[in-house]
């Protein structure tokens, strides 16, 4: 226990620029559809990775109609299967989670929540969205262009990508899934760069770093990695592209298809893979990270208590950063690369272990002898402790490069990285969603679909993806479309599998709900006010609610505190808002 | 309340299905039981870590519930106790790394008494092929294959005369016998995955990798692509039999060299030619 005692608020420096006015819209288009606005940005970034999802779970329903009740629907042929999962997965990690929580939730809260007016490069940041937008409608074409969509597995390692024998390789599907990912990376970077100056350049007067919101901190730190990460995915995408459109062979050796001696020669395999996973791994904690950040916030307001472990945690988020970029390789233990390789790559991924769990040590020691509030939000965000540290102690397994010898490419995969990077970040979305809520719509979302919403959620999810830990530990590999009869597999798997497909379409189910209260609300909900949960952080204490364009009115906000001042012994309220500047007098910060 | 009581339910439940679900590792039919070991050991560990961070959290819930009057504690940092977490983390997680290195170790040092076995991936079924008499396996280069020549073998190199192709059949292995298993591909990746070995290892076309086992239990397995490989990955089945020395060579004489094949091909042509 540290002692306290009520510190004078801290210096704030003079403003060193000028506040500057932005450039207004001045009619529908520019205001709602072309709009400059981060916050309008932000829904439309959201609102498309939404709509997009929504494809993606019903890919992931026909996938488990297919795993759970083989030879019952003849519409789903293997083809068909592989090209569902290829387009679930890369839905799910680019086109939602990382568009979600980068565009969606960083174009919304950095400036709020640094108190700036909008972003730094306002109109590059509304191009950024609309590339982003055009690199979905490239990608949802595929499935309505001849031999549709890519079936190549979300990894599109080649030679089989861009091969007669997946579906899509020597059609169109694969060849619009790399555009739309080359769009999507550029559309990407102009955000991503919009983010990172406006979180350097743009806080507000006393916003220090140190002060910044864990949120803002865990965005931040993800926006650089991805700028770092994609460019490797970039230039894999454009040299498959010249590997299937010119007939180079960048990761194309000689080979022989259907007796057929290909024109190709001299390209590696394993060097795509490589590539692919440069850019890969960094992606898990692009998606994780932002998660990390939300989840401490809501755990920090909702249990009324001061994130524990501040500085810790600001490192821990910056460490798992730095080595996400040198574990890549467990990802390919058993590709035939160098086994040498295993000792290194297993390591570092052990490392980064310790970092992580000392997350979870202080997202729970944030609870103890909090004054904890079952919010809705707050309840997502316990369930994704859960779900995360399940999905990231399995990670111990697969890290560790021998025990990944068995387990690799089999269903346990499957289950560890959807209970880690698939469900924990999902819950950290809806905990955000229903957190942020208010103050985008002005109104509470519905608290009892909110309840039903979560329950079903939480504990559908956990039903579906522990048991399938278990399916993989049989041995049942990863990407069949039926297991069919194998001679070491029980017949009672079936049974198991019938099970987890009933509780996907179940959980999958509940997502309507949530979608019909996001729309409900927004006329029925009751009015929030504009700091409903009383928390601290700057977004909350803007004039208006919802904030208008420039978010502040008149006078820039000034900050005095850090973002995690809850039940300060000796304040009237169990909160201090960053810009207040008590114990001192209001007044003489003004000047 | 009710979230503390479900995190409960949530450990029990795991637990209870860990232990008592049918769903198990098939039984191990090669050296690798130290794979399983140290799988063991990194489900207990990482088992009473889930419970009991799960179980503290369920503890906090409920003894520190929003009631009317509570005031939550004001502890930004506890040095102290953070410390202690990191090194305990570090001393756990050097723990699993530490037999895990080791047995990775064991895992790519092949024995110098291994025999070499090769398996040949295509779209999508398993070929083999044993080095023969000559314990040497011949070369071979993808712009050999032909109709006649399906794996690609040098005819000109002496090496490749006797050895023995298996196309499209089962694999038999003699038990007790290392065995290095030299992975080949001549189209898209795959990977030589046998349940019962623990062992696996992708296929890359251009490249050759291996792995290597010695078989512990005669009898027969299944070989199955864990490496997505087109539409056709899930049914890439074949089978390999791990036999008793007898069995083994009976089955051995039973095989067809390189230069048998070829010469029937040729003498098929020949009488095929004939009017």
């Amino acid at each position: 226990m540290v002692e306290f005692t009520p510190k004078a608020a801290g210096a704030v420096p003079p403003a060193e620029v000028p506040d500057v006015e932005l450039y207004h819209p001045t009619n529908w288009w520019t205001k709602y559809v072309f709009s400059q606005d981060a916050k309008v940005i932000a829904i439309q970034y959201s609102g498309t990775a939404i709509l997009v999802g929504l494809i993606a779970l019903v890919l992931s329903w026909l996938m488990r109609l297919q795993l759970g009740f083989p030879d019952t629907f003849s519409f789903i042929s293997a083809e068909a299967y592989y090209q569902f999962i290829t387009m679930h997965g890369m839905i799910m990690v680019i086109y939602l989670l990382t568009a979600l929580f980068l565009g969606g939730f960083g174009n919304y809260l950095i400036p709020l929540m640094i108190g700036a007016r909008d972003m730094a490069f306002p109109y590059v940041n509304m191009l950024s969205f609309w590339i982003y937008f055009l690199a979905v409608l490239v990608l949802v074409s595929s499935f309505f262009s001849p031999g549709g969509p890519t079936g190549a597995g979300w990894t599109l390692y080649p030679p089989q990508a861009i091969m007669s024998g997946t579906p899509g390789g020597q059609d169109a599907g694969i060849l619009l899934m790399l555009i739309s990912l080359v769009l999507f990376i550029i559309g990407f970077t102009m955000g991503g760069l919009n983010y990172v100056v406006t979180v350097l350049q743009c806080r507000a007067r006393g916003m220090t770093l140190m002060r910044m919101p864990l949120t803002i901190w865990a965005i931040f730190t993800a926006t650089v990695m991805a700028l770092l990460a994609f460019p490797a995915l970039f230039v894999a995408g454009v040299m498959m592209l010249f590997d299937r459109l010119l007939g180079s062979s960048f990761f194309m050796p000689a080979l022989v298809e259907l007796g057929e001696r290909l024109e190709y020669g001299g390209g590696s395999p394993i060097l795509f893979q490589h590539l692919f996973w440069f850019f890969g791994h960094p992606e898990v904690y692009i998606v994780a990270l932002p998660a990390f950040g939300i989840v401490s916030d809501l755990i920090s307001v909702h249990a009324r208590k001061t994130i524990f472990g501040y500085r810790m945690m600001v490192w821990a988020i910056v460490i798992i950063g730095a080595l996400s970029f040198i574990v890549w390789a467990h990802h390919m233990y058993v590709s035939g690369m160098n086994p040498w390789f295993g000792f290194f790559f297993a390591t570092t991924t052990l490392i980064i272990a310790v970092p992580t769990a000392i997350k979870v040590y202080n997202w729970v020691l944030t609870l103890w002898r909090g004054d904890i509030h079952f919010s809705i939000p707050m309840l997502f965000a316990l369930a994704f402790i859960v779900t995360f540290l399940n999905g990231g102690l399995s990670g111990l397994f697969l890290g560790n490069v021998v025990v990944d010898v068995p387990l690799s490419d089999t269903m346990f995969v499957v289950a560890h990285f959807h209970m880690v990077m698939g469900v924990a970040p999902i819950l950290a979305i809806f905990g955000a969603i229903y957190h942020w809520y208010p103050k985008i719509a002005g109104k509470m979302l519905d608290d009892t679909m909110g309840k039903i919403h979560f329950w079903i959620t939480f504990i559908g999810a956990y039903a579906i993806f522990f048991p399938m830990h278990y399916v993989g530990l049989v041995g049942v590999p990863r990407r069949y479309p039926e297991i069919g009869d194998m001679s070491f597999v029980p017949e009672s798997i079936n049974e198991l599998n019938a099970f987890i497909s009933i509780a996907a379409l179940i959980v999958g189910a509940a997502q309507v709900l949530f979608i019909f209260n996001l729309l409900w609300s927004i006329r029925h909900g009751k009015d929030s006010g504009g700091n409903p949960w009383r928390a601290t952080t700057l977004e909350w204490q803007t004039p208006t609610t919802p904030p208008p364009h420039g978010n502040w009115g008149q006078n820039l906000p000034v900050v005095y505190r850090w973002a995690y001042d809850y039940s300060v012994p000796g304040a009237d309220e169990d909160f201090l808002a960053q810009n207040d500047p008590w114990p001192d007098k209001p007044d003489g910060a003004q000047a | 309340m009710i979230f503390a009581v479900i995190l409960v339910l949530i450990v029990l439940g795991s637990v209870i299905f860990h232990v008592f679900s049918p769903w198990w590792m098939t039984p191990i039919a090669s050296n690798w039981s130290y794979i399983d070991d140290t799988l063991v050991v990194t489900f207990w560990m990482t088992g009473i870590v889930f419970a009991a961070i799960v179980l503290f959290m369920a503890y906090c819930l409920f003894r520190f519930r929003h009631v009317e009057g509570r005031k939550a504690a004001y502890e930004p940092e506890n040095k102290k106790l953070e410390i202690w977490l990191t090194v305990a983390t570090t001393v756990g997680v050097a723990a699993l790394l530490a037999p895990g290195l080791y047995v990775w170790g064991q895992f790519i040092t092949v024995p110098d008494e291994a025999t070499e076995v090769e398996v040949v991936g295509l779209q999508w079924q398993w070929n083999f092929r044993l080095p023969g008499e000559d314990g040497k396996l011949g070369k071979s280069d993808t712009d050999l294959i032909s109709f006649d020549n399906p794996l690609g073998l040098d005819p000109d190199d002496p090496n490749s005369a006797d050895d023995v192709v298996v196309e499209a059949d089962d694999l038999h292995l003699p038990i007790g016998k290392p065995v290095k298993m030299l992975l080949r591909s001549i189209d898209v990746l795959h990977d030589f995955y046998v349940p019962e070995f623990r062992a696996k290892m992708d296929l890359i076309p251009g490249t050759i990798t291996y792995f290597w086992i010695t078989p512990t239990r005669t009898g027969e397995f299944e070989i199955l692509c864990a490496e997505l490989c087109g539409t056709g990955h899930g049914f890439m089945r074949g089978i390999v039999l791990v036999d008793t020395d007898e069995d083994y060579q009976t089955w051995l004489q039973e095989q067809s060299t390189f230069t048998e094949l070829t010469l029937n091909d040729h003498i098929k042509t020949a009488s095929r030619a004939k009017p």
